[in-house]
């Protein structure tokens, strides 16, 4: 074939785009194929994938998706803590003239994917598919506002999972770290297809988050079961409120500027070049004011599941309920204030730079008035040290340290000093690993009865969590110190000897971590092993307050077979205490949506658009797109949109639970 | 957009606030204030009635801006009270993340380019 019509069909990918000259990603390809392959034969040869595409893949049911986007993040986890380990074993080994294992062009690609992977690919998933179980059962609601939109979010952040991972193999990722500033983004430094990767993945995952964003938001509008007024909302629920809204309002910013990026690297425009009038600056700009919410869009649930935890463990009512929601709403309006402080040494002066400063600060007051909550709720209580409980309270010793040297890093002139340092890189990972990794695995522990039917096993829940918490202090301290000492992030060889020691520490931490995580995917095994010993009959293993427990474990399609009606803040306590009797009679047929394939189709054209886009293959880029349309527009014509669960079936169900609750006295 | 969880009829408590109903005559007033709020811009701008181009750009803001309010109020139904509320809260969340995000990078950035652009001499920061 000539040339050229291979550059029509292929666009710029060729045999030279596959990175057959880096060992270490040939070796991943051979691993990663020879899995993939036993695992997709395993489901072909178990005949697996009619009940995948049936009950799973289809399904609109919130909790299944809540379901799918959990097991999403624990797998790109995998990912991205494999960056981690390579990037702590280049710097441990790259000193007295050693270059380490990993040449400058795969080691950039390292940094950016982690970031990349860890925030869009791990932390949201996490805390979106907490989100998507929890809280349509927390409203006592049957499903969320718009079911079929809640597939197709879920699987449009596959879609750029799909092409962050697809760039390891195909061609090449961003070299220009987590946030691709121009100049280094433009198409001037970055010519090859890394960038191109990054704009697609983010752009095809933000479709999704921004969707499911509206959706949650409204969900807890809409469909809160009656009694359940806004100050009678569970805490994780209100939380959950306020990172939806800061999603939808900040979503579009990154989209916007990414899009601003790709025209500058696609039809040569300078919104962000050097010359011709663009502005790097404004990308930092406005990247920031996405990138701030952001961190708060992550931890906010988590502290909604703290706040669950500790009073479900502690006992008591949750101190404070008011003053919680308004410090929730307080940091969802502060989180806007404070962009600045991520570039205050680009040269705005000393009237923004203190402006900003002291923004960031009082931020710190709501989340200071959070954990004396917390702390006053475990007060006088009658404390059970389980595993949701022993995650919150690492998470308030380690998030206050985090929480400290934030307040220090917001001082402008020591951020003079500090900037770009790894004591930055130890600041973050303190608050986001502290606060959201902790929390989602607090909540994981928590919720996972409900989802399955059956507690987690202690003992190896335990395991991870103490080599979790261990290898965190270990892989972070030495950063702190090495930040202090001037060490600049990023960095791939060193030339002080006397540094080296740190990095081993670093890497030691990292290990560990390695068999925190090792061991949590060990305790899902051997729980699934002893599922029967762990089994929770009751639908409420913890005695916990709000309404996701009164329902059985796991949750009927339909939740609960009649609304509850909610006259207090625990509304389960509350109806325990009065001695709430389950109703055995009188069931009707229930309405409910069904399952549609368009989400998956339609997720699978966008990922493909992206695809073509980064390799400038317009025609299937511009198929992909007409195919959108036309399966998006085919999809109003379906109406069969919705069933009735009959009487007979509910009658069943909760008949089946009547002979649980009935063995288990 | 897809199957509303309402069509349930398991919560049937949304219907206090409801939504707010326009009628012809809305419609009408509301087309008229626009193109009306529309046409004097393009005059302002074809005659040169005022004396300097600031103050014209300045009024054809002040234009937009109430341009904007007619297509929420007789478009958009915009109220206090439709939704109980929810439309007012929604709307005045979202102007206040468009004022900061707007202000905010107008201030940030007019520092910005008065401290590191280089035709600039470094005067000391403000």
């Amino acid at each position: 074939m000539s040339p050229d019509l291979l550059k029509l069909i292929f666009g710029r990918l060729g045999l030279e785009s596959l990175p057959l000259h880096e060992p270490i990603v040939v070796g991943t390809f051979v691993v990663v194929a020879l899995g993939g392959a036993a695992l997709l034969g395993g489901l072909t040869y178990f005949r697996l994938w009619g009940y995948l595409w049936r009950e799973w893949f289809t399904t609109v049911d919130h909790k299944r998706i809540g379901i799918m986007y959990m097991i999403l993040g624990i797998v790109m986890l995998l990912r991205g803590f494999a960056d981690a380990l390579m990037m702590r074993g280049q710097q441990m080994l790259a000193f007295n003239g050693s270059e380490g294992y990993l040449n400058a062009h795969h080691y950039d690609q390292i940094f950016t994917a982690h970031g990349v992977i860890m925030i869009f690919f791990v932390a949201m998933p996490l805390v979106t598919g907490l989100m998507n179980y929890v809280v349509p059962l927390q409203i006592g609601a049957r499903d969320v506002s718009f079911p079929f939109l809640n597939n197709f979010s879920f699987w449009m952040t596959v879609g750029g999972a799909v092409l962050v991972m697809a760039s390891l193999f195909i061609g090449e990722f961003a070299r220009t770290g987590w946030l691709a500033y121009p100049p280094l983004s433009n198409i001037g430094y970055s010519p090859d297809v890394g960038v191109d990767y990054y704009i697609w993945a983010l752009q095809v995952a933000g479709v999704g988050t921004t969707l499911s964003g509206i959706n949650l938001i409204c969900t807890i509008v809409k469909l809160r079961c009656p009694g359940m007024t806004m100050m009678k909302m569970p805490v994780f629920t209100w939380t959950s409120l306020c990172t939806n809204v800061l999603i939808v309002a900040s979503f579009p910013v990154l989209t916007v500027v990414l899009a601003l990026l790709s025209l500058d690297r696609y039809v040569g425009t300078n919104f962000f070049t050097n010359d011709f009038g663009g502005s790097p600056m404004m990308y930092v700009n406005l990247i920031w004011i996405w990138g701030h919410p952001e961190v708060y869009i992550l931890v906010l649930p988590a502290f909604g599941i703290f706040s669950e935890v500790t009073s479900t463990f502690s006992g008591k009512r949750l101190f404070g309920y008011t003053s919680m929601v308004y410090a929730t709403v307080v940091i969802t309006i502060l989180s806007y204030l404070v962009w600045l402080h991520h570039f205050f040494t680009m040269g705005s002066g000393a009237s923004v730079n203190s402006f900003f400063g002291i923004t960031t600060m009082i931020i710190s007051i709501p989340t200071g008035a959070k954990m004396f909550n917390w702390l006053f709720t475990m007060y006088r209580g009658r404390i059970r040290y389980e595993l949701p409980m022993m995650w919150t309270i690492a998470f308030m010793l380690t998030f206050v340290i985090g929480g400290m040297t934030g307040v220090l890093l917001a001082v402008p002139p020591a951020d003079f000093v500090l900037h770009n340092s790894l004591f930055l890189i130890a600041h973050f990972h303190n608050v986001i690993i502290g606060g959201v990794v902790f929390g989602a695995f607090a909540g994981i522990n928590y919720w996972f009865p409900k989802a399955f039917g059956f507690k987690l096993d202690p003992f190896w829940g335990k395991m991870s969590f103490w080599f979790w918490v261990t290898g965190f202090y270990l892989a972070f301290m030495p950063l702190y110190v090495l930040g202090l000492m001037g060490v600049t992030r990023r960095l791939r060889v060193f030339d002080d000897p006397s540094l080296q020691i740190w990095f081993v520490i670093a890497a030691i931490g990292a290990v560990f971590v390695f068999i925190g995580i090792l061991a949590m995917l060990m305790q899902f095994a051997v729980s699934l092993l002893k599922r029967e010993q762990l089994k929770d009959v009751t639908g409420d293993p913890w005695d916990a307050r709000t309404l996701e427990w009164a329902t059985s474990s796991p949750p009927p399609d339909y939740n609960f077979a009649f609304t509850p009606v909610v006259h207090d803040n625990d509304a389960w306590w509350d109806m325990k205490r009065r001695g709430y009797q389950r109703p055995l009679t009188g069931f009707k047929p229930i309405h409910m949506p069904s399952s549609t394939g368009t989400g998956i189709i339609l997720a699978g054209f966008a990922t493909a658009m992206g695809f073509a886009l980064v390799w400038y293959m317009w025609w299937l880029a511009a198929l992909s797109f007409i195919a959108m349309l036309a399966v998006g527009i085919g999809h109003t014509f379906n109406y069969h949109r919705d069933f009735d669960i009959p009487a007979d079936d509910v009658i069943r169900t909760e008949d089946a639970r009547t002979k649980l609750l009935a063995g288990a006295k | 957009m897809s199957t509303d969880i309402h069509a349930a009829g398991a919560h049937d408590h949304h219907h206090e606030g409801g939504h707010a109903h326009s009628t012809f005559s809305g419609y009408m007033l509301g087309f008229v204030l626009s193109v009306v709020l529309t046409a004097i811009p393009f005059w302002l701008v074809m005659s040169g009635a005022l004396p300097s181009k600031q103050i014209t750009a300045l009024v054809i803001m002040a234009f937009a801006i109430v341009q904007i309010v007619v297509h929420m109020v007789y478009f958009l139904h915009m109220n206090t009270t439709s939704e109980n509320g929810w439309t007012m809260m929604a709307l005045i969340f979202t102007i206040v993340m468009v004022v900061i995000a707007l202000s905010g990078s107008l201030w940030v950035m007019s520092h910005l380019n008065s401290n590191m652009m280089p035709m600039h001499q470094m005067s000391g920061m403000k």
